[in-house]
């Protein structure tokens, strides 16, 4: 099937582990028009067996990711939690519970998360519900994961769960919805947001028909692109195919871009302005010498920020 | 007047009055030995208060700066910077602040780590700071690098000449300005002055171009080969080059040096009356 080319748009991906993605990936994601991105802390594929490893990834997000997405002129902004298949490691998750106001409290930590259920245990019920009470203390917005098995039950019980804890649904995004869970999740006033992957969470084209049916009202694009099959052109693919299928502009504005930062933007640490005021990337002082880029540079975009 | 009455002075001419009541409390509670959490939450939440814009400092408070730290040059501080650094300055002394600042350090977001390290230049324990200054110095980040590099009194003051080298050198490599390193010419010596005239040459061998400005830290300190290459400089068609050849000629004690400078009688009185510097190069 002949792909239909982008079109260039102010994006966000609120939702995307760019550990794991290569330079390229950064580029074809400026050149597209992605301006922002939010990288949540969640697992690395290797379970970790020391708190010293979760300790230099968290300091990674908040550090030497930042700086690498800058030099492609993306904003990057991360949120810090324990992932739910990691809770079930106890003694583990106790050392991480206690690392993570040291992080939560940080510049550009846009919510805690993602939290939730993986396996729906007895762990991941007791780190969730002491990350949400963490939440409530910083006054961040909350990324939940919803689980791979048995999704529709845990979907719902995450809300519950949250509701319990007197956090109010509008400081809540969902992540990881399909056609299933997505109608409860709108319906009780939290975040849907839709994570596409090629073969298994959610295609484009079925993003298409739900946003057609539910609207764009709180509902978010993201890619959820990690070290496994998975797409960083996500976000701006949806965005060009749901165009070319007849959603509006203001509505694939509002899902691939406007719903993120409303969202997160509660958390105060991610405004407009942070990208629209950067200065113009000079690429002579950011990209020379032993920098990532050494001494290449992407090529320089007409429009710095990447603004169509 | 210290360091740190000196900041307070500048963030209460820029800060609400709210923010800097906030600050001066958890500037209290850290002097009188809080516990280590609230000194990193402190430490990050410090922003949501000061903000970043620039302190935009006038001379006077520059000058009065320079004066109480020598070579402490805040012109291109900000506000959450500042605050920062008073804070840090807040910690009491001895080894226990001094390991706090170090873990500080390891989990440092990128606004973090450079105004840690622009602290650098008024905390006290210098020696104790000196792992994680070193690390800087070892950043891919040019924004942390460049906060332990230039404008700051630290690594003139403390660095052994390995760590002072590695970081002259890199500041050729990644195009920082070198001029703005403190005591740059205070602290030339022959290994740094052979690593530079090594990385000309790898530079003309790869047709890449650099700042002559490398030559100012080769001059004083040229051996045969520099001398050669000093000598084919000033002959050359490039006008910069010629420049920055004759002073780093004119730096140097060896008496070739002056034999050689004598091909160009112009370029040479220029560089003994004074009137071509390494700033006007």
């Amino acid at each position: 099937m002949a792909e239909t080319p982008l079109r260039k748009r102010r994006l966000i991906d609120p939702h995307i582990h760019m550990v794991s993605r290569t330079t390229d990936d950064y580029q074809a994601m400026a050149n597209a028009g992605v301006v922002a991105v939010i990288e949540p802390a969640f697992w690395t594929g290797q379970p970790r067996t020391e708190i010293g490893t979760f300790k230099d990834y968290f300091s990674c997000l908040v550090g030497f990711e930042r700086f690498r997405a800058s030099q492609f002129g993306i904003k990057h902004y991360c949120t810090i939690g324990l992932n739910s298949k990691e809770a079930n490691n106890e003694a583990l998750a106790e050392e991480v519970i206690e690392l993570l106001p040291r992080f939560a409290g940080k510049e550009g930590v846009v919510a805690i998360g993602e939290i939730g259920y993986d396996e729906m245990t007895k762990a991941e019920e007791k780190f969730f519900r002491i990350q949400l009470e963490l939440a409530k203390e910083m006054d961040l917005p909350v990324m939940i994961h919803t689980p791979h098995r048995n999704k529709k039950v845990g979907t719902s019980r995450s809300m519950d769960v949250c509701m319990e804890h007197g956090i109010p649904p509008s400081k809540v995004v969902i992540d990881h919805n399909n056609e299933e869970t997505c109608k409860e999740v709108l319906d009780r006033g939290f975040w849907a947001a839709f994570t596409i992957y090629p073969k298994t969470k959610m295609g484009n084209q079925r993003m298409v028909d739900i946003a057609k049916r539910y609207g764009s009202d709180r509902v978010i694009v993201d890619s959820s692109a990690d070290w496994g099959n998975s797409d960083a052109l996500a976000v701006p693919k949806t965005a060009n195919l749901m165009i070319t299928s007849g959603i509006s502009e203001a509505a694939v504005d509002a899902m691939c871009y406007g719903n993120a930062l409303l969202a997160y933007g509660q958390s105060g640490q991610m405004k407009e302005s942070d990208w629209l005021d950067a200065a113009v990337i000079d690429p002579k002082r950011e990209f020379e010498g032993n920098s990532l880029l050494r001494g290449g540079g992407p090529e320089a975009p007409e429009d710095s920020r990447l603004i169509v | 007047m210290s360091a740190q009455t000196l900041l307070l002075d500048w963030l209460k001419a820029r800060l609400t009055p709210e923010a800097l009541a906030w600050l001066e409390e958890k500037a209290a509670l850290i002097a009188t030995g809080a516990p280590e959490k609230t000194v990193f939450t402190t430490f990050s939440s410090c922003i949501r208060y000061s903000g970043k814009a620039p302190l935009n400092l006038e001379s006077a408070a520059l000058k009065a700066a320079g004066s109480e730290v020598p070579g402490w040059n805040p012109s291109d501080w900000t506000c959450d910077q500042a605050a920062r650094a008073f804070l840090l300055t807040s910690l009491p002394p001895g080894p226990g602040s001094a390991a706090t600042l170090g873990r500080l350090w390891q989990t440092a977001d990128v606004g973090e780590a450079v105004a840690l390290q622009k602290s650098l230049a008024v905390l006290a324990n210098p020696e104790g700071q000196m792992p994680w200054a070193r690390e800087a110095i070892r950043s891919n980040i040019k924004a942390v690098f460049e906060a332990i590099t230039l404008r700051n009194p630290y690594p003139a003051l403390h660095f052994d000449n390995v760590g002072w080298n590695q970081m002259v050198v890199k500041t050729f490599f990644v195009d920082s300005p070198m001029h703005e390193i403190e005591g740059l010419d205070r602290r030339v010596n022959p290994p740094l002055a052979r690593m530079l005239a090594d990385l000309a040459h790898e530079r003309w061998a790869a047709g890449r171009a650099f700042s002559p400005q490398l030559w100012r830290c080769v001059g004083p300190c040229a051996d045969e080969r520099a001398l050669e290459d000093l000598k084919k400089l000033l002959g050359s068609a490039a006008p910069t080059e010629k420049r920055a050849a004759a002073l780093a000629l004119k730096s140097c004690p060896d008496p070739r040096a002056a034999t050689i400078l004598e091909a160009d009688p112009a370029l040479a009185a220029a560089a003994r009356d004074g009137s071509l510097t390494w700033e006007n190069l």
